[in-house]
């Protein structure tokens, strides 16, 4: 049976990511940096994923890596939506650093590229559409010639704008195939998005004629792809919990001091209700997510977990910020009050990487319930 | 300490003494429980062995290999559940002599005489009448709602026993012989057509002060055990992936092609996914009990089956159209236990009614989560330093 509760170094992992994350990446100065020249903190990044080790947790230590799992991972991501830090780790750690494992690491390109990715030197992006589903068509935005050079466009890439490592799924003489990309080469242009969800950006990717290294093909492409696709789709309902979690725990403190009627307003079996279904769902989002991530680090089962985690916690964490916001009353509605960055968080992530309903849709088969 | 060893020892030592082939069903249950093999997280001599709770499971499916009887725990659900945790935290060593032992191996069955018609929810506000007469207590009053009483030799049973002082404080805790003279219980019909539940009624029934459990005014106290106890029973209850009601739904499903729509299917695909979240919350739950830190989710565990088996169930009379419109039997009946699941369709989702509102409303234990577990302040109360005679009723 699977393991479903924190081991005691996923809780002290899970505490200096906290640590971290409250004393640098505090509410307010948040909304200050979405607004400037840099909203990504990479000083940020370089303490969470170098110094702490965060981004190279789910590699071998032979490749560079902490040799963990993906509940470790989890963990990391749990706090990422707890927080919404702007840092780029769902794109490079999990995204771009699983598509390349996911290939065959003993290749020169691929080692050498996972070792910085591993030790956070390196920032990459995964060249997909961020709401790509597992079990997609293999993308054919792009096309590469036999000799390795790309050309075409990729929009809506999380993490590009400040991604120096490209993996880009591309369709070639010899069918799919994935390539990494410097994005420093000529011919690669990186337009940033006005995204959605301000601590987490996206951008287009151009690429005319830009050289590239072939790292997987055929076959192997294609499951490399969907590996990185479904393995960042599990792990995202780690991060949807901990939106949820921090919506649930903000509310319920306002509704203890906020005062209304002569009584706190959290005093109220309406509302008391409210917050009460909230935590029914945030106890089987802890759960869905724990889950995914544990078959993800075992290999069992791992097609199920992962679209009953996305199915479960993207509506469960979209829900939570939407009552936050709605429980805040007009608070919630201002720009100085961080709940607007946790829904919007929570609405992309409910897009990314496959909708519940995709996710509800390609479980069907795996469960003998046909339409 | 007992390790998994010791308890495979003990079980090899048993079924040798006591092949299951060719023991009687009764002697086998004695012989269990003497060894201690009954619920091993039980005192030895109370059937058990103070061994971890978390190792039960390895008891069980090694005597279920062996094809070794076992007790029917729909049929004594609320002793084992509620009534033997409550004896045990708070019963004399006569108590736990006397009751634990029949109630494991079946000789006894319990039932709960808590609520009333005028204290479901309230509990506290119950007005059953025990007045002292020399040895023995006096009960007057009615309760409701009682699973079981039928068919039961004994109750569990909460009483007034000062109506002067504020509610909570004036309540003692007994165990009731059904058998006793005084002891009424009427047949309650539900919406299902059947008589699952009863009425019973209480007068002057003389229960012996040796039969009371906990001190004279300790009855909320003693209850609040067992009602955290119901809770636990309901919420760490194992059930299989594609189980339970939602397992009903998607049986009728996979045979029926001819009834399936693309609505319906997306809406079978919900409940199926939240019927696996459950699942997966109810087994972190006894991850976190087996690991000593109970957690404090069965509550919420609770509420969310009682809406899954209320959507599965009226699901299942959508997809089934035509067959949704019929029933299959609405004579009064008085089933042997509790089945969810048992009969057809209708049935399911009639009875499914009732699982929002036994056990604890889902209303009370949203206030439970809201004021326990998420700290919330509670509603002002008025009742609070009122005597239990001078409230409204």
């Amino acid at each position: 049976m699977s393991d479903l509760l924190y081991s005691e170094v996923e809780e002290d992992l899970r505490a200096s990511v906290r640590d971290l994350f409250s004393g640098r990446a505090a509410p307010a100065a948040l909304i200050a940096r979405t607004e400037s020249a840099e909203p990504y903190d990479l000083k940020l990044w370089r303490t969470l994923a170098a110094d702490l080790g965060a981004a190279g947790l789910a590699v071998p230590e032979a490749l560079g890596g902490h040799g963990a799992s993906a509940r470790e991972v989890a963990v990391v991501m749990e706090e990422l939506g707890r927080s919404v830090a702007p840092v780029p780790y769902l794109g490079s750690a999990v995204l771009a650093t699983s598509a390349l494992l996911a290939t065959d690491p003993s290749q020169a390109e691929v080692t050498e590229r996972l070792g910085k990715l591993a030790a956070g030197t390196l920032i990459g992006a995964l060249a997909v559409p961020l709401s790509t589903a597992p079990g997609s068509e293999f993308p054919s935005t792009v096309t590469a010639t036999a000799d390795g050079t790309l050309n075409g466009q990729v929009r809506s890439v999380a993490d590009a704008s400040v991604a120096e490592l490209l993996v880009v799924p591309a369709v070639g003489p010899d069918g799919p195939g994935l390539y990494t990309v410097d994005v420093a080469s000529a011919g690669v242009t990186i337009t940033e998005a006005i995204s959605l969800d301000l601590t987490r950006r996206i951008a287009d990717v151009g690429l005319e004629n830009v050289t590239a290294k072939r790292v997987a093909v055929s076959s192997a492409a294609v499951s490399a792809l969907d590996t990185a696709l479904v393995t960042a789709a599990g792990l995202l309902a780690s991060e949807q919990l901990g939106i949820a979690e921090w919506a649930l725990a903000e509310t319920v403190r306002y509704l203890k001091e906020r005062y209304q009627f002569g009584r706190p307003v959290g005093s109220f079996q309406s509302l008391k209700h409210r917050l009460a279904n909230l935590y029914t769902d945030l106890v089987n989002a802890r759960a869905t997510a724990r889950y995914a991530a544990d078959c993800l680090a075992s290999g069992d089962d791992i097609a199920i977990a992962v679209a009953v985690a996305q199915a479960r916690n993207s509506p469960i964490a979209v829900h939570a910020t939407e009552e936050a916001i709605q429980l805040h009353g007009g608070i919630g509605m201002t720009w100085e009050h961080p709940a607007h960055l946790y829904l919007k968080r929570a609405k992309s992530d409910e897009i990314a990487l496959g909708t519940p309903g995709r996710h509800r849709a390609a479980l069907a088969p795996l469960i003998d319930l046909p339409a | 300490m007992t390790t998994v060893d010791d308890l495979r020892q003990r079980v090899a030592d048993l079924l040798a003494a006591h092949p299951p082939e060719s023991t009687p069903r009764q002697d086998f249950l004695d012989a269990r429980f003497d060894a201690g093999l009954a619920w091993i997280h039980f005192p030895e001599g109370l059937g058990g062995l103070t061994a971890p709770r978390s190792l039960q499971s390895v008891v069980d499916k090694e005597l279920a290999a062996a094809g070794a009887p076992d007790n029917d725990k729909r049929r004594i659900g609320i002793g084992l559940g509620m009534a033997a945790p409550t004896i045990l935290a708070f019963g004399t060593p006569e108590q736990h002599q006397r009751f634990l032992r029949p109630l494991w191996t079946e000789r006894e069955v319990w039932c709960q005489l808590f609520s009333e018609p005028g204290a479901g929810s309230d509990l506290a506000a119950l007005g059953t009448r025990a007045v002292r007469d020399g040895d023995d207590w006096v009960v007057t009053g009615q309760k409701v709602w009682t699973s079981g009483a039928h068919k039961s030799q004994w109750a569990i049973l909460v009483t007034r026993t000062d109506p002067d002082v504020p509610k909570h404080r004036g309540m003692t805790y007994f165990l009731c012989d059904m058998t006793a003279s005084g002891v009424e219980v009427r047949p309650l019909r539900q919406i299902t057509g059947e008589a699952e539940f009863n009425e019973v009624f209480l007068s002057e029934v003389r229960i012996p002060d040796a039969h009371r459990l906990g001190a004279v005014g300790a009855g909320w106290k003693v209850a609040q055990t067992t009602l955290m106890n119901e809770r636990v029973a309901i919420g760490g209850t194992e059930f299989p992936r594609d189980g339970g009601m939602v397992g009903v739904v998607t049986e009728t499903w996979r045979e029926r092609p001819d009834l399936r729509t693309s609505e319906l299917h997306d809406r079978l695909l919900k409940l199926w996914v939240e019927g696996e979240s459950l699942r997966l919350v109810s087994s972190r739950l006894r991850q976190q009990l087996a690991a000593g830190a109970p957690g404090p989710e069965g509550s919420a565990v609770k509420v969310a089956f009682s809406e899954l088996n209320q959507a599965a169930s009226g699901l299942e009379i959508e997809l089934l159209g035509d067959e949704g419109l019929r029933y299959d039997d609405w004579t009064m009946r008085r089933p042997d236990g509790v089945d969810f699941l048992g009969r057809e369709a209708g049935y399911r989702y009639l009875r499914a009614k009732g699982n929002s509102i036994e056990g604890g409303t889902s209303e009370v234990l949203r206030n439970i989560i809201a004021e326990r577990v998420l700290g919330l302040p509670s509603e002002p109360r008025i009742d609070k330093d009122v005597a239990w005679k001078d409230l409204p009723r």
